[in-house]
């Protein structure tokens, strides 16, 4: 059990020193950065601020992560965003209950996983172009179903899901924390991790080793398509209504890029639900923290652009080599592979 | 087939008699080369010792360590201890590039060259005649064809690298290397994908190399075109140096020793062929595939061995992907002990306990990053569908049981695939299909690109699955080792069945006959 432990932490090992490392130097800056105090039975601090912003994010990431590993891509979550978003707005200020709200929306997400599944997986066209369709056509249908409009609502059901608390923890923490681990339990205590692994790594000595393929192809699709959903619930109940033109925008490269940062490959294989959670917050983190420095916000990207290249230079095989003595066994091993090629 | 040597050719005065210390004539030396790899050690304080103008084969099993000892030469690699001297001189070249420009060039097997890119680019890349700052293609295409002319090539140069046979690509290849080099040669596998005429181009180029002066270091497990072309051989196993012999004076059956360390040899010829008795288990009816395969009648007993024999092209991997439903079957019908069932995917496949092992390994058989481990419980693990998970220890039990039944030589369970030679992931894949107690097992090429040690092992297991009554098609293009383990042999010719052999007709000199006398009615 130990020793499964001690892999677990080698391989988040690297996320980990970049996160202190970010959170080390802001609390520098402004010493009350770490501070948390509990008001009215609720965590508040930056900290938790960064959790509860980063939410979107590292939902969409846990999706993205499993696509990815399977070679795949994802172009078009921040689209089913702003469609679910606007689905829920409309479901709720039309009468429905929250349960019927919530219900339909998770559907259309998954069904939006299945038609970027069914693209890629049946009909064989490459990742990047098959969620490219939905990329841009998402935001046309979030605006049918919106009418063009900005739909507020008042459900204080949905409104508890964005801005409520529980256990002390904003909810939408709470929601990618249960979230994030049911999905982790599923992929790596059923088979579908490996399976998954061994698709990203070669899909034909897959499909010849009698691995249902197409089936989890789309299933992966349907995975990121439901993060989607519920991302989308969460953006649309923070604000209390659907903005189908800004919902989610971009945050589908945000979303491959917490997955890189946390160092699956994105020419798939082996692959870290945790390790992409951390690495959305590392960006939420980053963001928090330029906002907090004062920086003229046009500076923002260029930073964050700046430590994002630091954190991959960190990842790379060639620094690895040169600081082999750093590495840690795993690491060191994934370092000849690379020599060998 | 006897050694031709003594190609002595006027203006150079080539030694008859090679001598086998090290001398004054060595253009590279090799000195107690040491290179370790997480958990292994690939190379033990490894002598190599390379004259000018000489054909040195450099053989050994797979995972001998010639591949390591090679990139340790070109810089490919960092080697842990020991020395290199090209001409006299200390080198230590940093890359692959580095090592060409002192004078270290190397053609892999698969042709490391842009195919897409002209056939005067790929010469030229990187160093194109340049005239007012643009490339001067005029001036490239010239040179690249004087080049060429010297290798008795007349080609257009400008057309796409990729339009030309492997065996011309193969040439271009060499041509950039001695160009960029001109010292050492270094040819790895070059033979594996070419048929007997470009081989013999092939060696009529490296003889005209070796006449000018080159050392060249010819890796091949294709043991007559040792003899046929090398002066020299060093063999390498597990690491160490074994020895460095004069070609001349070593017989096959003590190289053959020197490599396996054990007479497999002879085992391989002790097989003997049986008749299988009984009821056909499987019975294929006019099974076929329009454009892959044409429609063929195939029985096959339990504890039988049918071998597929044919020429490059002639419908045997299509045989086998029609059978395993990796391409589905449109005519025909399949009964399993007198029962119907369709074969229309690989999982319906696996269903009825069939096994399949692709002939291309590395696009089709291993998954390169995973373990050892997931490689051999893959197939299982997709049969019990991703609900049911086999528990890490009972992976780990399968995997330790399969790297030792089937000697598996790797470091651990844990080592990603790739990393493992030839000859031990195919022995890996073998294993994958063992997990699930397959009864009809599709071997495809099962003994291509690996060296006699494993060879041997693999013949030596399908005659134990053939004992333990599991039904066996095996493909091969090397028709004496069919002979050896097969019960039956099918002869294909232009993606039909030709011919069935069997009983005393079971001789390579009627399988031989066979397929020529399919040629010959096709040219009537």
């Amino acid at each position: 059990m130990t020793s499964i432990l001690r892999t677990y932490l080698a391989r988040l090992l690297p996320q980990l020193i970049a996160l202190a490392a970010i959170l080390i130097a802001i609390s520098m800056t402004f010493p009350g950065f770490l501070n948390l105090e509990i008001q009215n039975g609720r965590l508040y601090g930056s900290l938790i601020d960064i959790l509860n912003r980063g939410a979107p994010v590292v939902l969409l990431a846990i999706g993205m992560t499993v696509v990815i590993a399977t070679k795949g891509i994802d172009l078009s979550v921040g689209a089913v965003m702003a469609i679910c978003g606007a689905v829920a707005a409309s479901f709720i200020t039309s009468g429905h209950s929250l349960l019927e709200t919530l219900f339909v929306t998770i559907a259309v997400g998954i069904l939006c996983g299945v038609w970027n599944g069914i693209l890629v997986a049946v009909l064989d066209i490459q990742p990047i172009i098959a969620t490219l369709v939905l990329m841009v056509a998402g935001r046309g249908i979030a605006q049918l179903v919106t009418e063009g409009a900005i739909l507020t609502f008042n459900d204080p059901g949905l409104i508890f899901i964005g801005s409520g608390s529980f256990a002390g923890l904003p909810m939408p923490v709470v929601v990618w924390l249960v979230f994030g681990i049911l999905v982790a339990l599923l992929v790596r205590q059923s088979a579908l991790g490996m399976l998954i692994e061994a698709i990203g790594v070669n899909r034909q000595a897959s499909t010849l080793s009698g691995v249902l393929t197409p089936v989890l192809l789309i299933a992966a699709y349907m995975l990121s398509g439901l993060s989607a959903a519920i991302a989308g619930i969460i953006a649309a109940a923070d604000i209390r209504g659907a903005d189908a033109n800004n919902a989610g925008l971009w945050l589908e490269l945000d979303a491959i890029l917490a997955v890189v940062v946390g160092g699956t490959s994105l020419l798939g294989g082996r692959f870290s639900i945790a390790a992409s959670v951390l690495g959305a917050i590392i960006i939420q983190a980053i963001n928090t923290g330029i906002l907090l420095s004062g920086f003229p916000p046009e500076f923002n990207l260029i930073i964050k652009a700046a430590i994002i290249v630091f954190i991959l230079v960190l990842q790379s095989p060639r620094f690895r080599t040169a600081f082999a003595f750093l590495a840690v066994p795993r690491r060191a091993a994934k370092t000849t592979e690379q020599e060998a090629k | 087939m006897s050694p031709k040597r003594g190609i002595v050719v006027s203006g150079l005065d080539l030694p008859e008699t090679v001598s086998m210390q090290a001398s004054s004539d060595n253009i590279l030396s090799a000195v107690r080369i040491d290179k370790g790899f997480p958990g292994t050690k690939a190379l033990d304080k490894v002598d190599f010792h390379l004259q000018r103008g000489e054909v040195h084969a450099l053989l050994g099993e797979n995972g001998a360590g010639k591949s390591t000892l090679i990139k340790c030469l070109t810089g490919a690699y960092r080697r842990d201890g020991g020395s290199i001297l090209l001409d006299g001189v200390d080198v230590d070249p940093r890359d692959t590039f580095d090592a060409q420009r002192m004078g270290i060039g190397t053609v892999y097997q698969e042709v490391n060259l842009l195919p897409n890119l002209s056939v005067a680019e790929n010469l030229f890349l990187g160093r194109q005649p340049r005239r007012f700052g643009m490339v001067d293609n005029r001036a490239m295409n010239r040179k690249a064809h004087e080049l060429l002319s010297q290798y008795e090539l007349e080609l257009d140069v400008t057309r796409a690298l990729a339009s030309y046979s492997v065996a011309i690509q193969q040439v271009v290849a060499i041509a950039r290397a001695v160009d960029l080099s001109g010292k050492v040669l270094i040819l790895d596998e070059p033979t594996a994908s070419l048929d007997a005429h470009e081989v013999a181009m092939l060696f009529r180029i490296v003889r005209r190399l070796k006449a000018r002066g080159l050392g060249i270091i010819f890796i091949t497990h294709f043991l007559e075109q040792v003899y046929e072309i090398s002066d020299r051989i060093t063999v390498l196993r597990n690491g160490r140096l074994v020895g460095t012999r004069s070609t001349a004076d070593l017989d096959r059956r003590d190289l053959i020793a020197m490599m396996i360390g054990r007479e497999l040899a002879a085992e391989i010829r002790a097989v003997q062929p049986h008749a299988a008795e009984g009821e056909p288990r499987y019975r294929f009816r006019n099974y076929g595939r329009r454009g892959r395969i044409d429609p063929f009648d195939l029985d096959v007993r339990a504890g039988e061995v049918v071998g597929i024999a044919g020429l490059l092209g002639s419908g045997r991997t299509e045989t086998a992907e029609v059978l395993f439903g990796a391409h589905r079957a449109d005519s025909g019908t399949v009964e399993i002990d007198g029962r119907r069932v369709e074969l229309s995917s690989p999982r319906a496949a696996i269903r009825q306990k069939f096994g399949f092992c692709p002939e291309d390994r590395k696009t089709a058989g291993i998954v390169g990053d995973l373990s050892v481990r997931e490689n051999i419980v893959l197939a299982l693990q997709a049969r019990r569908g991703w609900t049911r998970p086999i528990s890490r220890a009972e992976q780990n039990r399968l995997a330790d049981l399969y790297i030792r039944v089937l000697d598996i030589r790797t470091a651990d369970r844990e080592k990603p695939i790739k990393l493992l030679s030839g000859g031990n992931q195919q022995k890996a894949i073998l294993a994958r299909w063992l997990a699930t107690e397959p009864e009809f097992l599709i071997l495809d090429e099962p003994t291509r690109g690996i060296d006699v040690g494993a060879h041997a092992e693999i013949v030596r297991l399908i005659e134990t699955l053939r004992e333990k009554g599991m039904s066996l098609i095996v493909i091969s293009s090397e028709i004496e080792e069919l002979v050896a383990y097969s019960t039956r042999i099918i002869v294909l010719r232009d993606r039909a069945h030709v011919a069935e052999l069997g009983g005393e007709r079971l001789t390579a000199d009627q399988i031989v006959e066979a397929i020529a006398a399919a040629n010959e009615r096709r040219a009537s």
